[in-house]
């Protein structure tokens, strides 16, 4: 019954430990998933086949399967780092939104005749400046209010997705076009593919950067030192000289640039436009993410390329055995509940042993 | 009399499009009294409107679906309060988890029944009721015709949980543990029962609400047919000040915003734009009463 605030979940148990119930829980949950595939007469075993090789069968899989994490990646290194500093961010949904519409519309607002070298980072820069807008409020809001942060992400999120819904709807349709999306991008400002005949970009090595920058600003910089602390004991923090409310909106703003970023290289990376509502709940995925990669920068990776594959192999395996391709929402459900759940693995583990 | 009669139908189509955010929102007021905050109302909703049309086909009874619904709600609220209140589980979090956990097991049940991605096929659908002689009346009798059943029972919901929060032993007990866990459980309050009661009675009429959408409003299952209902709903419990009256009043001013861009086409309100002010609002009225809201001091706080 102690009142706590904050997330320090990362901190508490030892990395061995946590390492092996994030393995327990992920264990866990596709055994439960099988069991419902059993239950409503699919083969689980021939189903997980099909999900491997949708995800890692092939040259063009595997690029699918990295193609689906690059996004997942940046919101796990955001909602990772709003834990961090003992926030969380759950309007990276909103976030992304904001993000991939305003580098959008820059990039095609532009002139023609500037060099790309120029406009592209403009375009990316004015993106990532809107979902710093986007989070740095639930930050300041949080901050000043003491306000839930959870309840303002929750309807900024839907304010952002909505909004560019108008705004693509209203005055930035594509010409001739069915579905509501942007005119498609210059081909100088699209990130050149990987592996040909995919979707598979550039984007990939910014998102492995920015986990190298993630993990450069805790380990080594002063800032990183003081979000830290912040989430550890923000009274403390306080006490220690730490400035609570401007790290705290600062964290919020940095978290919010970090999952803009899923959207801006959807839109110059994967897609080459805008699409209205291109996120299948990326921002919420980062929760998951976040938490099972226990805020460290290759956990992170690793988690985002997981659900990357489930997300690839998901296609294949509901061609194959007939499953529905939503079945990896239902995994994807379940880690997060167990892993958020170390109590419950512990009790299993403890019934077993006694 | 024209204008009398546009005046009814706003009225009507305003109560029906209510319904679902009303009955979660009362939910969700029952479950924040308590000081427990359930994001995964969406989710419940979504798999309350599913338990509805998987019982209606079986059964072959709409009503059989509502009760369906309500026992899918009791099941999945036990299973949150087992996590969040016996393992200590995150909040937050586990909403979340079920949210997404629901999206995809409601599609993928969907499909090993009728073998469709995302849709299902027809069931049996609740009859609507006229009042007798009452309808016969001129213009007023329209109210009184073809009516959900579930109009009257969502206002009856919310007056009795009004009732029993404000004016009952259980419900003063149940906002004082929302208010003070510590202080009510020193004075003898089992806090653990009231809190899984509280989630367990919130996530039925959730999942109630969903059912409407299902059963009710039309007669089949698609793919996230709550549609961000239940975050409305969350909402709609902020603005109505954690009160189930309040609660049922913001959802008629949500449902209303919907309602005049139906019946006034001439309007010409973008859907985005009618959408988006539930949230504009919640968010103007939390930001305007900042630190003086009517929240329970220890919301999300076990």
């Amino acid at each position: 019954m102690k009142p706590k605030g904050t997330f320090n979940l990362f901190a508490r148990r030892k990395d061995w430990e946590s390492l092996w119930y994030s393995l327990l829980a992920i264990v866990f949950s596709f055994l439960l998933v099988a069991l419902i595939m059993l239950a409503m007469g699919y083969n689980p075993i021939n189903a997980y086949a099909a999900l491997f090789r949708g995800s890692f069968g092939s040259v063009y899989a595997i690029s699918l399967t990295l193609c689906r994490s690059v996004p997942l990646i940046f919101v796990g290194l955001a909602v990772g780092f709003a834990l961090k500093g003992g926030m969380f961010n759950i309007g990276g949904e909103g976030q992304l939104y904001m993000g991939g519409f305003t580098s959008a519309v820059t990039a095609l607002i532009l002139p023609q005749g500037m060099p790309v070298f120029i406009s592209l980072p403009l375009a990316i820069l004015a993106g990532m400046v809107a979902g710093m807008v986007w989070g740095g409020a639930i930050g300041l809001i949080k901050a000043k209010l003491q306000i839930n942060e959870v309840i303002v992400a929750i309807m900024l999120n839907y304010i952002a997705q909505l909004l560019t819904s108008f705004f693509v709807n209203k005055y930035f349709m594509a010409k001739g076009s069915m579905t509501p999306q942007t005119e498609i991008l210059p081909a100088g400002m699209q990130l050149p593919n990987i592996v040909a005949n995919s979707q598979l970009t550039t984007s990939l090595y910014i998102a492995l950067f920015m986990g190298v920058v993630y993990w450069f600003v805790f380990r080594h910089t002063v800032f990183g030192y003081e979000v830290n602390a912040l989430g550890n004991n923000p009274s403390a923090a306080g006490t220690g000289g730490v400035h609570t409310v401007r790290t705290t909106v600062l964290v919020m703003a940095f978290s919010g640039a970090l999952a803009s970023m899923a959207g801006i290289f959807e839109v110059f990376g994967t897609y080459g436009r805008f699409i209205d509502g291109f996120s299948p709940g990326i921002g919420f995925t980062g929760i998951a993410i976040a938490f099972i990669g226990q805020g460290k920068p290759l956990g992170i990776i690793l988690a985002a390329i997981l659900f990357g594959s489930l997300q690839a192999g998901a296609m294949q395996m509901s061609l194959m055995e007939g499953v529905s391709a939503h079945i990896d929402k239902v995994i994807q459900g379940l880690v997060i509940v167990f892993i958020a759940t170390p109590n419950f693995i512990r009790y299993l583990l403890n019934r077993k042993t006694r | 009399m024209e204008i009398l009669t546009t005046m009814v139908n706003l009225l009507m189509m305003t109560f029906r499009l209510s319904i679902p955010i009303a009955l979660a929102a009362i939910g969700v007021t029952i479950s924040e009294r308590s000081g427990v905050i359930n994001l995964g109302i969406e989710g419940i909703m979504l798999l309350g409107a599913m338990g509805a049309v998987v019982g209606s086909h079986i059964a072959g009874s709409a009503w059989i679906g509502l009760f369906v619904a309500l026992a899918t709600g009791v099941v999945v609220g036990g299973l949150y309060a087992l996590f969040v209140l016996g393992f200590k589980a995150n909040q937050s979090v586990i909403g979340i988890g079920l949210n997404s956990l629901a999206s995809g097991l409601t599609v993928v049940t969907v499909k090993s029944i009728w073998n469709k991605e995302g849709i299902s096929g027809t069931v049996d659908q609740l009859e609507t009721f006229t009042v007798p002689l009452l309808h016969k009346i001129p213009t007023i009798g329209t109210m009184m015709t073809d009516q959900s059943p579930l109009i009257p029972i969502t206002l009856f919901v919310s007056l009795f949980a009004a009732y029993v929060l404000g004016r009952t032993k259980v419900g003063l007990r149940l906002t004082s543990i929302g208010e003070h866990p510590l202080a009510a459980a020193t004075a003898g309050i089992p806090v653990m029962r009231y809190r899984t009661l509280a989630i367990i009675v919130g996530s039925a009429l959730a999942a109630l609400g969903g059912a409407y959408l299902s059963v009710v409003h039309s007669n089949l299952f698609v793919n996230n047919m709550v549609a961000g209902r239940g975050f409305m709903a969350i909402a709609a419990n902020i603005l109505g000040g954690w009160n189930p009256i309040g609660a049922l009043l913001a959802s008629l001013l949500f449902a209303f915003t919907q309602a005049l861009r139906f019946q006034f086409s001439y309007i010409q309100m973008p859907e985005q734009i009618s959408q988006l002010i539930p949230y504009v609002i919640t968010l103007l009225v939390l930001v305007g009463v900042g630190r003086k809201a009517k929240s329970p001091a220890k919301l999300g706080v076990l």
